[in-house]
């Protein structure tokens, strides 16, 4: 497979596409004839099937390349297919069920305990390790990636001012825009310009908000400034100025958060009856009165999902501090230190998954909350 | 008798009239409801949202010189436009040109695309209607990965990657071994494609679980085997499905900075990465920075705009990508 990859990266980088695509059909094309033929009865049949299942895993050590020290993965990996055919053939759903559903969960099942279980645990236990991995260490990496000289709790308070105002003036906003354009004309319109920045990527939207924000002696180029001047102030230099230039950057999310939490009010605005709404305005409610216990009881669990959501999101951000003050000026959260950690020489193996273990902690309440919420719809509570 | 009196043609008019006596009611009703204070703030919200990126666009298209002299807002004053700032960008070299780097953005995001939808499919129409022992045990290991934080995987996969793999000393996988293969995407299709199965079995297998059982048990009955209800059945109708997450990840994976600023090197950055670079290196060329913000996001827009149903269904689908 690395040969194949290699070959690959010497052509040019537009060929590439069909011939990885190609590669990958042959690949899903021989799993789907399997599928297709494997319950089938018969001699024949059978022996196709204990052909498959020794060489397949064989062939699958071979191809990921083993070492020579290593080689003895090939014959296990052979013995084991032919376990998996011995069971095959007592197998519930008759012969070659089994391994016809393996074939299916395969694929899938093992890139995610590959490429994310493994990792996680790795992770895990690297926070706990010195950076070259080889002496256990305790909680080192946490105090060393905590401590002042590293911007360690500029970072934590940072993130925790992100997760706490990102989604709730995003949210709001784009409740009171989907309040407002549900009894406007042209709502279809007008939802597209709060909508388009959700398509927009976080360094795309950075860059705009930078030129926004530009800072110039003398005559300005940047709007914002611009209109400072126009009412007669000085100019500011937004990104450089802590801890203003932390609202600066959290406005750009809110910028391309807003038009999410917008789609998913509206979609539950449309939701709430028409009669509840005639009646509170028959008792005579004002539109306000009407907004506050008619509209929001009504989507109040759409409400939490759009909050959570946009907490999630605000916690990971990386790409807006990376494309705009780089940590500099009190602007570090633990995201973007954490990729830091992974960029420098040599490699901090130890202190950068302190960092990501910190940031899953953080991230944790708000997942258990989330989960609870989708198991508790999928039960119909 | 009065019925009987009245022919065919003039109940059609009659019906017709009321429904329009019904529209004009509704348009009414909404016309009561819908408020000029609430328009008044909606329009100035939209503005609001629209100025920062108008702003640049029009810088894109003004002469080098006048964009760090004067402000986008004279351009109306004094009109001067050129189409020279996205030739040169194009050119622009830092470690690969911008032109190359949105060929790199099409040749990462093709394949990262179009490989995770082919294998969550498979793993999710088993999910939906194979039963197995340790069925709902592994669906929800899938569904608890779907949460995890990436960031948590970065650096054990990159290490996998270019390391391998060594348990109580022996070496049990090599590596990839691209270390100096700089053209190589293989790492980062890989990355993305393991990134994007958590959510992309989730979402497809709701959808696939929900097709009708009686269907299912037709195509059974008849003698289908699992491969041709895969085929013929369930590819056909979980289209939709599969269309909304494909947009959800061409619009994640072309609009992502993590996962290419690990995975991802010299000359085969995405523009993403480029241009989060060119910010640092050339933070006040802005002939440079305008035009090569709307090259990056010219193709998700054109995806928003062309298919923005089916985006809105993947959004409303798949609020939780982690």
């Amino acid at each position: 497979m690395s040969a194949f990859f290699q070959w690959l990266a010497n052509l040019p980088s537009l060929a590439q596409i069909p011939v990885i695509l190609v590669a990958f059909g042959v690949v899903v094309a021989l799993i789907l004839f399997f599928i297709e033929l494997a319950p089938r009865a018969g001699r024949g049949y059978t022996i196709m099937r204990l052909v498959v299942a020794v060489a397949v895993p064989a062939i699958i050590v071979l191809i990921l390349g083993v070492y020579n020290d290593a080689i003895w993965l090939v014959p296990l990996a052979a013995v084991l297919g032919a376990g998996l055919f011995l069971l095959d053939r007592r197998a519930r759903g008759g012969k070659g069920s089994m391994l016809q559903l393996i074939t299916f969960m395969a694929p899938a099942v093992l890139l995610l305990a590959i490429g994310l279980l493994y990792p996680m645990i790795q992770t895990i236990f690297s926070a706990f390790f010195s950076n070259d991995g080889s002496k256990f260490v305790g909680l080192a990496n946490f105090i060393y990636v905590l401590a002042p000289t590293n911007q360690g709790l500029t970072a934590v308070l940072n993130q925790i001012i992100w997760v706490v105002i990102t989604p709730i003036l995003a949210t709001a906003i784009g409740l009171a825009y989907a309040v407002f354009i549900d009894k406007s004309r042209g709502e279809k319109v007008l939802k597209v310009f709060v909508f388009m920045p959700v398509a927009i990527s976080f360094v795309g939207a950075s860059i705009i908000f930078k030129f926004f924000y530009d800072y110039q002696q003398g005559s300005q180029i940047g709007l914002l400034n611009q209109i400072v001047v126009w009412f007669g102030g000085q100019p500011v230099n937004w990104l450089q100025t802590s801890p203003l230039n932390i609202a600066m950057l959290i406005i750009v999310l809110i910028w391309t958060q807003t038009g999410f939490a917008m789609v998913l009010l509206s979609a539950a605005i449309k939701g709430i009856p028409e009669e509840q709404m005639e009646a509170a305005e028959l008792d005579g409610a004002g539109a306000f009165q009407r907004f506050r216990n008619v509209t929001v009881p009504g989507i109040r669990p759409t409400i939490i999902v759009t909050w959570i959501t946009i907490a999630i999101v605000s916690l990971k951000v990386y790409d807006i501090i990376a494309a705009t003050t780089q940590g500099q000026n009190n602007t570090a959260v633990i995201s973007y230190q954490m990729v830091r950690l992974t960029q420098i020489l040599p490699p901090q193996d130890g202190t950068s998954s302190a960092e990501a273990v910190l940031l899953f902690i953080l991230i944790t309440p708000f997942l258990i909350y989330n989960a609870n919420n989708i198991r508790k719809q999928r039960l119909g509570l | 008798m009065i019925a009987t009196d009245i022919d065919p043609r003039s109940a059609r008019r009659v019906e017709k009239a009321t429904r329009r006596a019904e529209t004009m009611a509704f348009n009414d009703s909404k016309k009561r409801l819908s408020s000029k204070g609430a328009t008044i703030a909606a329009v100035v919200i939209a503005v609001l949202w629209t100025i920062p990126t108008f702003g640049l666009f029009v810088t894109s298209f003004r002469q080098p010189a006048d964009i760090n002299t004067s402000g986008w807002w004279t351009f109306f004053t004094h009109p001067d436009a050129t189409f020279s700032n996205y030739i040169n960008t194009l050119n622009f070299n830092d470690t690969e040109t911008v032109g190359q780097s949105f060929v790199n953005s099409l040749v990462i995001v093709i394949p990262a695309t179009l490989i995770p939808i082919s294998l969550a499919l498979l793993a999710a129409y088993a999910f939906a209607w194979i039963d197995f022992r340790g069925k709902n045990l592994l669906f929800v290991g899938v569904f608890s990965l779907q949460v995890v934080p990436i960031q948590v995987a970065l650096v054990p996969l990159l290490s996998l990657f270019s390391n391998g793999l060594t348990i109580g000393g022996w070496a049990v996988f090599p590596g990839l071994n691209l270390n100096n293969a700089d053209g190589s995407f293989a790492r980062i299709w890989i990355a993305h494609t393991i990134f994007a199965l958590p959510l992309a079995i989730f979402l497809l297998h709701n959808f696939i679980a929900a097709l009708p059982n009686d269907i299912m048990e037709a195509a059974k009955i008849d003698g289908a085997s699992h491969g041709q209800i895969f085929f013929r059945i369930v590819l056909p109708l979980a289209r939709p499905a599969i269309a909304s997450f494909a947009i959800l990840q061409f619009l994640w994976v072309w609009n992502d900075l993590l996962v290419a600023t690990i995975f991802s090197s010299g000359n085969n950055f995405p523009i993403t990465k480029l241009l989060t670079d060119l910010a640092g290196t050339y933070g006040q060329q802005w002939y440079l920075l305008s035009a090569g913000t709307f090259l990056a996001i010219i193709a998700p827009l054109v995806v928003f705009f062309s298919l923005q149903r089916y985006f809105v269904r993947g959004l409303l689908a798949g609020a939780t990508k982690g």
